[in-house]
């Protein structure tokens, strides 16, 4: 029904209007890899350059040594290492019961769960930020870490309940025959098995810990606890100039987030699709 | 007996699994979420609460009655109606090109996704700096490449003008999202729906209007309400790019009104109804999307 040449023009078009997309999605990240590469005196140039006249790591070094941004990669990178184990666990413990075990009240309890969900996150920043006092958590990673689990709480209960409905039965059941607790098949058959379903929940949980700003944006005053999001935007309120090394920052907080993507981006584009969590 | 004490078991079991989980959920979420409303009636005193005074619904009304609360609703209506839009037309487009057999498939979904994992923050910045007033390569583009304006624009000083970066922003970072759902939503029509459809004749243009656009429907659904929501949430591009308000309080949304008022005043019963009006206001959104598309579906 449809000749080759009209095929070879919806073919063209398609890869035309695919590339035209990817220059608008690309120009700005390139714009700022260009701009942390250039020294301070050509931030402001004009024409402003897509090729820089000349190549510098002078933003890459000052951002590390004098602006210790060093530093708070680090701090970003424990938070949300942290954060994401100790989400995979407690919300892979509550999946487990809400999946396999029998108890009275088990549909309110999820169902009370979800709600957590509908929650505006933002919302919650004010009460937060009292509990946190009263628990005396402002400042600390702790506060952070707590915080970050329990927002992620719902949805990755959520979506692991559903993987570990779908594993076969028969497994577990056999296993309780020859008497094994249910700790143990917990952690000798269903974690082992669910290996793709921790995957999806490991990448959403680190990629939120890890560009989170709102929250610890009340939370971490002192200058030494920033994480990355809130160092950077600091940085940039107060040099209001020196986008080299606001953009030296940027990328290198990028870079983790790009490796984590490229490797599990079939999970990825899986868990979003069957969950329609937003990265 | 036997199934009994088995039931109590795992009763016990499940509490053990759940309890973690739950006293989290308890002290982070609900236990604030019901304080927050307390605090919402009062003039809080963060400082000595035993001090705050109960002002009833005056929060609220004063909210309903200041114009910068009412120009920040009006702010974040609009947002809404022009990046939800903007997201699902971009979205559905990428999509329909993602979903032909292209080469570099993989690649594309990398590229267009990147900007959804990039941290607000980023991204925010990195818009701040192209649409800067003095050498703004956005300025740059129309001024010396394209000749539509003579003159640099200072976008971000101008409260009409900075919504341009700032909804631009919101329909660039969100596309990739939009388009990796819609992916899943064609994905899952039937093949032989428009292996049928050539059968009996209908085009392109035809076979996209009546097949495709019907089978999406749940998931544009889904798309409108989420995407709303996020919209009436928005929050860092805002605060990033104006301060929140700048100039003189005129370019807030909703939360960076909200923010502002409860850390920067010290306000937090001010704050605390604030983001009870929002929450209202996106549930009551929800449920008339969800209600009104549902009915035309039946009818």
């Amino acid at each position: 029904m449809n000749s080759p040449g009209k095929n070879l023009l919806s073919k063209s078009l398609t890869y035309f209007l695919l590339l035209a997309g990817t220059v608008i999605v690309l120009l700005p990240f390139w714009y700022m890899l260009i701009t942390s590469l250039k020294p301070q005196a050509f931030i402001f140039e004009i024409p402003p350059r897509l090729w820089p006249s000349e190549i510098s790591l002078i933003n890459y070094q000052k951002a590390l040594q004098t602006d210790q941004f060093g530093l708070y990669f680090m701090n970003s990178l424990f938070v949300a290492v942290v954060t994401t184990a100790s989400t995979l666990l407690v919300s892979s413990l509550m999946a487990y019961a809400f999946a396999r075990l029998k108890f009275r009240g088990k549909e309110f309890l999820f169902y009370f769960l979800l709600s957590g969900m509908m929650v505006p996150p933002v919302m919650l920043i004010i009460p937060q930020f009292i509990v946190a006092k009263f628990l005396d958590l402002p400042d600390k990673f702790l506060g952070l870490i707590l915080v970050y689990i329990t927002m992620n709480l719902s949805m990755q209960t959520f979506l692991l309940r559903g993987y570990f409905e779908g594993l076969p039965k028969e497994i577990e059941e056999a296993a309780l025959v020859d008497g094994a607790s249910r700790w143990k098949i917990f952690w000798k058959i269903v974690m082992p098995l669910s290996r793709p379903g921790l995957a999806v929940v490991t990448i959403f949980t680190f990629l939120f810990a890890w560009e989170e700003f709102p929250w610890a944006n009340v939370a971490i005053k002192e200058t030494t606890k920033r994480t990355l999001p809130i160092a950077i935007a600091l940085f940039q309120s107060q040099h209001l100039t020196e986008w080299g090394q606001v953009f030296a920052a940027s990328i290198m907080g990028i870079i983790p987030v790009v490796i984590v993507f490229a490797v599990f981006q079939k999970h990825f584009i899986r868990g979003i699709s069957t969950s329609g969590i937003k990265g | 007996m036997i199934t009994l004490k088995n039931k109590t078991n795992q009763s016990i079991q499940a509490a053990l699994f759940l309890l973690p989980g739950f006293i989290l959920f308890l002290t982070f979420i609900i236990g604030p979420m019901i304080y927050s409303f307390r605090i919402s009636f009062y003039d809080w005193n963060i400082v000595f609460p035993e001090k705050s005074t109960w002002v009833g619904l005056a929060n609220y009304l004063e909210a309903v009655g200041d114009p910068i609360f009412r120009k920040a609703v009006l702010n974040n209506v609009m947002y809404t109606l022009v990046t939800v839009p903007g997201q699902m037309v971009f979205g559905l487009l990428v999509a329909i090109l993602l979903n032909q057999q292209i080469r570099g498939k993989a690649a594309f979904r990398v590229i267009y996704y990147l900007p959804v994992i990039t941290s607000w923050v980023i991204v925010s910045l990195l818009f701040e700096y192209m649409f800067s007033g003095q050498a703004g390569l956005i300025n740059f583009l129309l001024r010396d490449i394209l000749h539509i304006i003579d003159h640099n624009i200072l976008w971000l000083a101008d409260p009409v003008l900075a919504f341009i970066p700032i909804h631009l922003l919101g329909i660039w970072k969100g596309v990739g999202w939009t388009a990796v759902i819609f992916l899943a939503g064609l994905q899952a029509i039937p093949i032989q729906l428009y292996e049928a459809a050539l059968v009996d004749g209908a085009n392109r243009l035809q076979q996209f209007r009546y097949i495709t656009i019907p089978m999406l429907r749940q998931t544009s659904i889904y798309l409108l309400v989420v995407l709303t929501a996020g919209a009436l949430n928005a929050y860092i591009s805002n605060l990033l790019l104006t301060n929140g308000g700048d100039p003189l309080d005129q370019t807030h949304f909703i939360l960076t009104l909200m923010y502002e008022e409860t850390f920067g005043n010290l306000e937090f019963g001010y704050g605390s109804a604030i983001s009870y009006l929002l929450t209202i206001i996106v549930f009551i959104i929800s449920v008339i999307q969800i209600r009104l598309l549902r009915n035309r579906e039946q009818a």
